[in-house]
């Protein structure tokens, strides 16, 4: 079979392992259509694809996923020391005994996805599926195009307001074989805020998707903890459009998985934004980590970062996929971007590909991008304290995450992520 | 306290061999200096001490009150008593000063089986200790070395020591990089911990340093041994003649 022939009946299969969803309101079945039309035109991702040629994308393309156990641990769950209003999904289904009522929390409404998709006049029209399509070119991808099309669950968030306590959406995972597909649209209304946090495997198999809306002079902030089972594979995509002089946040932490591919795409369409994307993660063995972020910088004086840092032990496989693109007329960008891997041992790998495109002239943008072992010198002068040698790498390893962790703007909760890399690193030095 | 006998060190990746059979014997309570030329292996000797990679002892040995430390790890070595000031001390982006510190502290009470301080016990000692090095709250806060300046790494390295209170120091040209008043500061941060239960080795190139910190003996140290040791007068001599006179009388 040629190649195209192959993607091709590589999205019919990814389309017949999901249930076509019930008929919604005419704008939703419109949206589901359109970007099961753009799955079907662009095809299931390849090997040979240029985004997927570090990350192999079989498991995700696979009829049924790897079977993951759910770890069993007697932790507490993250985030559950925080005062969050919690949305909980079971396996990929909402699960309304273990959420919050959610009714009466000043300056914002949660709706199910599948409730405002029947709703024949919504707001969720102008981002359900649109910042998904837009997100889709220069650079494909099928599995946002498809979690589209077939998502069934989710949650459609609006902040009109300032939000005081955080929206907790947890990821629970049971059954050895779920295979979930989560769709969230969030819209920051023009000055307010919005604090995500998200934590859990959520399914052996998770495809995620998010559209976010932040408003002129808004801020969204996110935090993410993706779970700690082994076996679990994921793929989630945040699309984001950044109004003027507003700010997104989004930092996500990783340990384990076998395979985690996360992308973000960014549009600045608004002057005077800023967006920050990073993300830590640490892994050793059987383990495949994928950061793919597309920034786009489209109105003036905008500052983007991206800080992803990857800890790799004994096998493990990171990967770093990150462009700046400057649009024509984007003048006084400020544009950032660092990823580093740190090798444990001979036997890990980091794969990164830095890419700007710049169509201004009056912009600052800068990229780097290192991987190495762990520093001896600076190992050296810690053992000659005194301090023994399993807790003096673990020091090397939170303090090489510490400019990725630095970006949670909130203390309390950059606390906790330390805190659970360092569980993880305490766990994985006996 | 120390002793050294012999001591025979090469390069591990190379040929070289560096330390050609050095002997030294410090007593409890003693401090003793070692001076010589660029390159005759002060450092090294510091180095093969408290641990360092990258060296093979080829022969001889080093006891610490009749231990054998060349055995041991750097990190047994420190809980043991050894300290070492270094030439450069090292920076290290993303570990707070202050976090290093008390980890350092506690690792070593814990490898002793003594009880961890508490944060408010740590805090109140290292307050302490700091002011008399005139090291303020903000160096504390900021990552170990981390933009210090090098009058402030010798400085720091001297609060480490103050809060180890280990037996046996070395202290490689702690006075380097160090203005007059500074100098002093650390040598009497120095002063302030003799006592007769601790040793102190002081290399130096300076006699400087050594009008604040009154040696007991000195050695003069040259390609790998140690090729002359008296009293305090002998840095004086090599302060007014340089080195060759000796290298002279030696050769
Ligand atoms: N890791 C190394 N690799 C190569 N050469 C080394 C290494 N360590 C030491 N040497 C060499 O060994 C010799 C002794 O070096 P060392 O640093 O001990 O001298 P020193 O007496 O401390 O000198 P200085 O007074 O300049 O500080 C030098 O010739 C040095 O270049
Ligand atoms: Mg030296």
């Amino acid at each position: 079979m040629a190649v195209a022939d192959v993607k091709i009946s590589g999205a019919e299969a990814l389309v017949a392992r999901h249930p076509a969803p019930a008929s919604a309101a005419k704008w939703a079945n419109e949206a589901r259509d359109g970007a099961m039309a753009r799955l079907r035109a662009m095809g299931a991702p390849m090997r040979r694809d240029e985004y997927w040629r570090f990350t192999n994308p079989a498991i995700l393309n696979a009829d049924a996923p790897r079977h993951a156990t759910a770890l069993v641990t007697d932790e507490t769950p993250v985030f559950d020391g925080f005062d969050a209003l919690r949305i909980v999904f079971v396996d990929g289904v909402f699960d309304a005994a273990q959420s919050s009522d959610l009714s009466g929390e000043p300056h914002l409404s949660v709706e199910h996805l599948t409730d405002a998709l029947a709703t024949d006049i919504h707001w969720a029209k102008d981002v359900f599926g649109v910042l998904e399509a837009a997100g889709q070119t220069p650079v494909d991808r099928p599995f946002a195009a498809l979690n589209t099309a077939v998502a069934q669950s989710g949650v459609v968030i609006r902040a009109t307001g300032p939000v005081s306590r955080p929206v907790n959406l947890r990821y629970l995972h049971v059954a050895e074989d779920a295979d979930a597909v989560i769709h969230h649209v969030i819209k920051v209304d023009d000055s307010a805020t919005l604090t995500i946090l998200e934590n859990g495997p959520a399914a052996a198999r998770f495809n995620k998707a998010m559209e976010i809306m932040v408003g002129d002079g808004a801020e969204f902030h996110h935090v993410r903890a993706q779970g700690r089972d082994h076996d679990r594979q994921c793929v989630s995509h945040m699309f984001a459009r950044v109004g003027k002089e507003a700010l997104y946040k989004s930092f996500t932490l990783t340990v384990n998985g076998v395979l985690t591919r996360n992308e973000h795409v960014i549009d600045m369409q608004g002057d005077d934004a800023s967006a920050h994307v990073a993300g830590a993660c640490v892994g050793e063995g059987d383990f495949h980590h994928d950061d793919t972020v597309f920034v786009t910088h489209d109105a003036e004086r905008c500052e983007s970062r991206q800080v992803f840092k990857k800890v790799l032990k004994s096998g493990a496989v990171g990967v770093f996929q990150g462009k700046i693109l400057v649009k024509e007329g984007a003048q006084k960008t400020d544009g950032y971007q660092i990823s580093q891997g740190l090798l444990l041992d001979d036997d890990a790998q980091f794969l990164a590909k830095p890419e700007l495109e710049i169509y201004a002239d009056d912009v600052a943008c800068s990229h780097g991008s290192t991987c190495g072992a762990a520093d001896e010198t600076a190992l050296f002068y810690l053992l000659s304290r005194g301090i023994p040698r399993a807790q003096a790498e673990n020091m090397l390893v939170l303090a090489f995450l510490g400019e990725a962790m630095d970006e949670i703007a909130d203390d309390d909760l950059a606390e906790e992520m330390r805190g659970r890399v360092a569980g993880w690193l305490e766990r994985h030095s006996k | 306290m120390l002793s050294i006998k012999n001591l025979h060190v090469k390069l591990e990746e190379e040929d070289k061999q560096i330390l050609k059979g050095v002997n030294l014997e410090i007593g409890a309570g003693e401090v003793h200096a070692i001076m010589g030329p660029n390159g005759s292996g002060k450092s090294t000797l510091s180095y093969v001490l408290s641990g360092k990679d990258g060296y093979e002892v080829t022969d001889g040995e080093a006891t610490l009150l009749g231990d054998d430390i060349l055995d041991m790890e750097p990190e047994e070595r420190a809980a043991a008593g050894v300290f070492l000031a270094f030439q450069y001390p090292v920076e290290i982006p993303g570990v707070g000063n202050m976090t290093f510190l008390r980890t350092a502290v506690n690792a070593q009470r814990k490898a002793r089986g003594e009880e961890e301080l508490s944060a408010g016990e740590f805090l109140k000692v290292v307050r302490e200790k700091a002011k008399s090095l005139k090291i303020d709250a903000d160096m504390l806060k900021r990552p170990v070395n981390v933009g210090f300046s090098g009058g402030e790494k010798k400085r720091n390295e001297i609060l480490q020591m103050a809060m180890l209170e280990p037996k046996m120091c070395i202290l490689d040209e702690t006075d380097s990089g160090l203005d007059v008043d500074a100098m002093k500061l650390v040598a009497e941060g120095v002063n302030a911990l003799r006592d007769a239960g601790r040793s102190f080795l002081v290399i130096t190139h300076y006699q400087r340093l050594l009008d604040h910190i009154k040696p007991d003996v000195v050695h003069i140290m040259a390609d790998g041994k140690i090729i002359k040791t008296g009293g305090p007068e002998l840095a004086l001599e090599v302060e007014n003649n340089g080195y060759a006179d000796i290298l002279g009388e030696v050769a």
